[in-house]
């Protein structure tokens, strides 16, 4: 490393996972805080832990479609239902053990993320946002009121999986399958874009045209692409209805565009930025509950506005955000990193 | 035969609502290319505003939507001047986000003030029931076709004959080229967002007169997304015809096929109308293919 910024002479170092030992040394001290923390939150906080790991995969898998290749969705809500229902299902009805269960309703989630892509072969931009909108609302429709899936219930609760040994139940269990699967998201998902298949889709969202002039098929990446970013979601929805009870009041339209509001705040295009605003996106009202719980004594009304003020608060950080640092998070921290490193000079 | 009629009323009275809805929409998107979430929560600022008007105010009818439009006017320019021209050269995704973020915030300063309960709107269009070909048909809904054809009539008017109208089609048209001839898109740009915040008002003001005033109001907005995509995104004309058929063909499955199918059918219409014919109906034949 010199002082002005990270330079590669070699095509091996550029393709090195971790480029510098800060880099190293932040790893190390991430996982062993990863590993911490179970034994020092609270059970509420360790329930927002478990929620933030979920998060991150769901995130992880939207930006790799939204971020990294461009094509905008809106139905993030509904592939996560396409990830919990089938799992669920299959443990309920056919007692397949979780695992199992889970294994193949990522596959079937990529399946169908890979049909609902099919429009994106023929829509761009706006068009198939729209697309995606309807998708949303009719698979949520689906799952509401398909009798095969239902059986004339409004919720399915799955019984609570065992892993090696041990019955998966309460927070502190889940922890560990959580940000095992998170931290699994995040190598796949890192590592994805130091390969051709991940370059390629980067070229996409760049330049189609271009793109499929330096031979890149479109038709097969903009399809694969839809696929492993709804494998990832359908991990994460399928861990949303393991974790706690499915029902479809959990992967409405908001969900949808929670999600987005993560990689927007956290940064398109960047993983680090997916599990940035995932973090923040899932603190934001947590904490602002917190807060109000700590001013109810000076401002007692504000229990009451509680849910409006989460919701106000959330629409004005997609907006700041989005007019003040479109690049999000990552990018404030990439500014933060270089601030310290060249301190004490401005550049 | 009647139920038929009954519901031909009420889906005509729905979709011209809904075209109302629509073609702010489809007024932005024509003049400033972006695509505008909040136009559900416009619709439900409008119904609130008027609720206040005549609840709080004690304001006449008139006066009351004289209120809500300088509101309505004031919260589409400011829109446009604080939020959307920041974001001019930002990413189709950054936009749409752009006015996702401005409608959770306005509903949520909507939730603030007036709460969650559903409030009812003093009826200013007189309700009862009307005998046409012995059907007894609803008055307020009558009444709220005759509105919105008299508003879209208006706007169709003000694109067709007045100045700033043309001037509006011919930014439109080819944005460069206006600004060649001396017009100013900065100007446009502000009053297509405020003409689509004022028909955005007045639906909700017809919505919330039919259904009450609530958080309700905006998730009927989302509906205009059928409507344009039916009609054509860039077609005014389009907008109407669009929102009378996605207005008729909700009622014909509510009355005829039932069990909530009604809340999807509009999106099937939509897919499918991507799948053939994405430019809608009327719609400019530009659509990008890759």
């Amino acid at each position: 490393m010199t002082t002005t910024g990270v330079y590669h002479t070699s095509y091996r170092s550029e393709l090195r996972l971790r480029h510098t030992r800060a880099e190293q040394v932040r790893l190390w001290a991430a996982v062993i805080l990863i590993l911490l923390l179970p034994f020092i939150l609270s059970p509420f906080w360790l329930s927002v832990a478990n929620r933030i790991g979920i998060a991150v995969i769901g995130a992880i898998g939207l930006n790799i479609l939204t971020g990294f290749t461009g094509q905008i969705s809106l139905g993030q809500g509904g592939f996560l239902a396409v990830g919990a229902y089938p799992s669920g299902l299959l443990v309920v009805r056919l007692g397949l053990p979780t695992l199992v269960a889970m294994f193949l309703a990522v596959a079937f989630t990529a399946l169908v993320g890979a049909l609902i892509g099919l429009p994106a072969l023929r829509l761009k931009g706006l068009y198939l946002a729209i697309a995606t909108l309807a998708s949303q609302f009719i698979i949520i429709y689906l799952v509401r009121n398909w009798e095969f899936i239902t059986q004339g219930r409004d919720s399915i609760s799955v019984p609570r999986p065992e892993l090696f040994g041990f019955v998966l139940i309460g927070d502190f269990r889940w922890y560990w399958p959580i940000m095992g699967s998170a931290a699994l998201a995040t190598i796949v998902g890192r590592n994805l874009f130091r390969s051709g298949i991940g370059r390629a889709l980067m070229a996409v969202r760049d330049q189609d045209i271009a793109a499929s002039a330096l031979g890149v098929n479109l038709t097969k990446y903009k399809v694969l692409s839809f696929a492993i970013s709804s494998g990832f979601v359908g991990l994460a929805g399928a861990l949303t209805g393991h974790y706690r009870i499915i029902t479809w009041e959990r992967f409405e339209l908001d969900v949808s565009i929670e999600y987005l509001a993560m990689i927007i705040v956290g940064g398109l295009g960047s993983i680090l930025g997916a599990i940035l605003g995932a973090i923040f996106i899932v603190l934001l009202p947590s904490g602002l509950e917190q807060l109000a719980i700590s001013v109810r004594g000076i401002f007692p009304q504000v229990t009451a506005q509680l849910p409006a003020l989460q919701l106000a608060t959330f629409g004005l950080v997609i907006i700041l955000f989005l007019i003040f640092e479109p690049r999000g998070l990552a990018r404030m921290w990439q500014r933060t990193k270089d601030y310290f490193r060249l301190w004490p000079f401005r550049y | 035969m009647q139920t038929f009629i009954q519901l031909t009323v009420s889906g005509l009275a729905n979709g011209a609502i809904l075209a109302l809805a629509a073609v702010g929409f489809a007024i932005i998107f024509k003049a400033t290319g972006v695509i505008n979430f909040a136009q559900g929560a416009f619709m439900a600022v409008g119904a609130y505003m008027v609720y206040t008007a005549i609840a709080d105010f004690g304001w006449a009818w008139p006066l009351a939507i004289a209120f809500a439009a300088l509101i309505a006017i004031l919260l589409g320019m400011g829109t446009e001047r604080f939020i959307l021209r920041p974001m001019v050269g930002e990413s189709a995704i950054s936009v749409i986000m752009v006015t996702i973020g401005l409608a959770f915030f306005l509903e949520a300063s909507l939730q603030f003030q007036f709460g969650t309960r559903p409030l009812r709107m003093a009826p200013f269009i007189p309700e009862g029931t009307v005998l046409i070909l012995d059907v007894p048909l609803p008055l307020n809904r009558l009444i709220a076709i005759g509105l919105a054809a008299l508003v879209l009539g208006a706007v169709g008017a003000f694109f067709r004959y007045s100045r700033n109208g043309i001037a509006m089609r011919a930014v439109a048209d080819d944005q460069q080229a206006a600004l060649t001839m001396g017009i100013s898109v900065r100007r446009i740009f502000a009053m297509a967002w405020g003409i689509a915040a004022v028909t955005a008002m007045l639906a909700g003001v017809l919505v919330a007169n039919i259904q009450g005033v609530s958080g309700n109001v905006a998730l009927f907005g989302l509906l205009v997304f059928p409507v344009v995509i039916l009609g054509g995104l860039d077609s005014i004309g389009g907008t109407i015809v669009g929102g009378l058929i996605v207005g008729l063909l909700i009622q014909y499955t509510a009355g005829y096929l039932g069990g909530g199918l009604q809340q999807v059918v509009p999106y099937i219409l939509l897919v499918f109308i991507l799948m053939v014919r994405p430019y809608g109906l009327f719609g400019e034949v530009r659509i990008e293919r890759v």
